[in-house]
């Protein structure tokens, strides 16, 4: 069996600073760490590794300085780490950055059997790119799961936290989970795990590497959208929950969009 | 004992006059100021509270309460431990509570001027404004600054910075008559006669009144991590320490803590610790400007107690982590309340290798006693946090427990060559055991000293020493 985990490095968000002319994030001036949400995707991964022995990847995606959340990541007990890193990478939006975990999945290991993320991260904040990367590996996903119930060599069965209420869902392998903050209570990387791991390769992986190596499907020439500017967001969360079939449902989304002008109407 | 006069409305009408109608309660006064966090030690209700706002009233309150013989405590935010700020003679309670103005940041002398009031997390987040670091970090982050003053209160960064005293460059006093006088200041360094500063701090109020302090400032540090290190046993936990504290990069705290206080506090706050498998634990943390650079000071450390026993070493090293330890280890103390119907405590200190003799001294205390005593504390400086919990014990069963197992706590410091309070005080309630610590020739050094500050034991009577 093998779990592979997606994490990212991230700002530390707290030390972060927007330019205030432009709103573009001042990068330098922030350091950096494991994007918090993916502490509980890896700790949920390290468990089902103690229980089911099985092996265990982590990939990242962004500069070469993001070989320090894979070696974190070992230091937790991760067994392997892979880094996409490309110039031809660089700019990617959701869609684009789904399709290069993707790709970069296939190429780690065609027979996969569970991918885990974290739920979002803290400088994306879209909560998007786990149910990308399934859509483009074509397998089943859960999001939001904050259980895990059962766990075997075939499959998985988890409780998805839909704010109302909690669904529970078994998925046969192949198949993608993201994880809520609170599954577990991450555990501290290991100095004897980190030394242990400081001779383990992190292998990189570039555009040239993977199965499709067409550049217009990377970076910002494959991504259907631009950033225009960088703001605090607002912290409130407010869930409607749309009842009847799909088509009403929706219907009913698609009129929600279309008010709060998030889709436009031609 | 001094036959104090008792307040009468003449008396009152003084007041007024002085602080105005507003700053003075004599009737229904709440109860908070009948005691400190310890109401363990008995509720003492003040004649009269006075909340006053500048030197000009403690000075004329204080010539005029000398003058009719009534006894005035000085108080700051009332969270002592040992019933130091609490109006056991009656008469006066004044409390600096209103004197909470930051007066100057001054980044030339690296010097704060504040007034006594000011709580210990406001100086703290106004300092960080300029990058700059109040070193001392008692646990009760709203403890006024007059108050760890008066109690040369510790905390866990005593380890590297040490404690409240390291950090006072001067002070304005009102002395019992009345008069002001300015000790020390924002001067670096003082030969000048006897330290009268040095005299005042941890005086607990006996010797005069702050109005006004001069502390040091440092440049802060922009990282800390802190190291989780698990033990199978207490022994290895505890023995390492002074071979931790011998390595070149001195750690900024120091911390043990076992199994079952990890687990009171997991309870009480509801939120998971990142490991609690193991029976003790050492939290050694670092400061320095870069994780780089703080990885290297610690990685001796690693090494070092690897060698001798410990199971791992977790790191510590975001916000986040940070957070899950130390929002447990903070809350210790309150777990532990939390977690029993009522307790007493100690603070001792003992030296750095005489810690783990000393907890399980209490271990044995607690069996023979068939108490439950919980003991955490700052294995870095020998400061021991003890705590003996009543739970379900009858109250006439607890009486006699209590008072023959605080007496053995405190003989088994002695034994060890420690002292009775680290970084609490003496307050009213520890002064036979600061008796029995020192020798009458030191009770009467500071007898003394007390008698020439304060010739009719009116400020704070009935603390420290009688």
């Amino acid at each position: 069996m093998h779990v592979i985990v997606c994490i990212k490095q991230v700002p530390d968000s707290q030390k972060v600073k927007v330019d205030p002319k432009t709103g573009v994030l001042l990068r330098s001036s922030a350091d950096t760490k494991m994007n918090p949400y993916d502490l509980y995707a890896l700790e949920t991964a390290i468990r089902i590794k103690e229980q089911t022995g099985c092996r265990l990847t982590a990939l990242s995606m962004g500069p070469l300085s993001a070989k320090e959340v894979i070696a974190e990541a070992m230091a937790m007990g991760v067994d392997d780490g892979y880094l996409l890193s490309d110039r031809r990478f660089g700019g990617a939006d959701v869609k684009a950055t789904g399709y290069t975990l993707a790709q970069g999945i296939k190429h780690i290991d065609e027979d996969y059997d569970l991918i885990i993320c974290g739920r979002q991260t803290t400088d994306g904040d879209t909560a998007q790119v786990g149910p990308s990367v399934s859509e483009y590996l074509g397998i089943p996903h859960v999001s939001w799961c904050r259980q895990i119930d059962e766990i075997s060599e075939k499959e998985i069965a988890v409780k998805q936290n839909l704010n109302e209420y909690l669904l529970t869902v078994a998925m046969e392998y192949p198949c993608l989970i993201t994880v809520e903050k609170g599954i577990y209570q991450p555990r501290l990387p290991s100095y004897r795990l980190q030394k242990a791991s400081e001779k383990k390769e992190i292998r990189i992986i570039t555009l040239d590497d993977l199965p499709d190596n067409d550049p217009d499907h990377y970076g910002a020439s494959g991504s259907a959208t631009q950033v225009e500017g960088i703001f605090e967001p607002n912290s409130e969360l407010i869930s409607e929950v749309y009842d009847g079939d799909g088509l009403s449902s929706a219907r009913q989304l698609y009129d929600k969009l279309v008010s709060e002008k998030f889709v436009e109407v031609r | 004992m001094m036959n104090y006069h008792k307040i009468n409305m003449d008396d009152i009408a003084y007041f007024i006059s002085v602080v105005g109608r507003e700053q003075v309660e004599y009737e229904d006064i709440n109860e908070e100021y009948t005691r400190d966090e310890m109401t363990e030690y008995g509720r003492f209700a003040p004649e009269v509270l006075i909340k006053v706002i500048n030197r000009e009233q403690i000075s004329a309150i204080l010539k005029y309460c000398n003058e009719h013989l009534i006894p005035v405590t000085p108080r700051g935010a009332g969270t002592g431990l040992c019933g130091g700020s609490v109006t056991i003679h009656g008469g006066v309670l004044l409390s600096v509570e209103l004197m909470n103005r930051i007066l100057e940041i001054d980044v030339n002398t690296l010097t704060a001027v504040v007034e006594p009031g000011v709580r210990l997390m406001e100086l703290a987040a106004e300092v960080d404004k300029y990058g700059l670091l109040y070193a001392p970090d008692p646990g009760e982050k709203s403890a006024s600054l007059g108050g760890n003053v008066m109690t040369n209160a510790g905390g866990m960064r005593a380890v590297r910075y040490g404690v409240t005293r390291d950090y006072v460059k001067g002070m304005e006093v009102v002395l019992a008559d009345g008069s002001v006088i300015e000790l020390g200041g924002k001067i670096a360094k003082n030969s000048s006669g006897y330290s009268l500063k040095d005299l005042l701090i941890g005086s607990e109020g006996t010797l005069g009144i702050v109005t006004k302090l001069y502390l040091k400032l440092l440049a802060k540090p922009k990282k800390m991590i802190s190291l989780l290190i698990p033990f199978n046993d207490l022994k290895s936990c505890l023995s390492i320490v002074p071979r931790i504290l011998a390595l070149p990069n001195r750690p900024t705290t120091l911390e043990f803590c076992e199994r079952e206080v990890i687990e009171d506090s997991v309870e009480y706050l509801g939120k998971q610790f990142p490991s609690k498998d193991y029976a003790a634990y050492l939290i050694v943390s670092y400061s320095g400007d870069s994780r780089q650079d703080i990885e290297k000071m610690y990685d001796d450390t690693c090494r070092l107690v690897l060698d001798r026993g410990a199971i791992d070493v977790l790191i510590s090293n975001t916000d986040e982590r940070q957070e899950s330890i130390w929002n447990a280890r903070g809350a210790f103390l309150e777990a532990i309340k939390n977690s029993t119907t009522t307790m007493d405590e100690c603070d001792v200190v003992v030296n750095i290798d005489k810690v783990y003799e000393y907890v399980e001294y209490v271990k044995q205390l607690a069996a023979d006693y068939q108490v439950r005593i919980r003991t955490f504390g700052h294995a870095g400086d020998g400061n021991l946090h003890v705590y003996v919990c009543k739970d379900a014990l009858p109250d006439e069963v607890w009486e006699v427990t209590v008072r023959e197992v605080m007496q053995k706590l405190y003989d088994k410091a002695k034994a060890l060559n420690g002292l009775t309070s680290g970084e609490h005080g003496i307050g009213h309630a520890k002064k036979e055991f600061l008796k029995e610590a020192l020798g009458s020739r030191q009770i009467e050094l500071m007898k003394g000293i007390k008698k020439v500050f304060d010739p009719n034991n009116i400020i704070n009577p009935g603390k420290v020493v009688d």
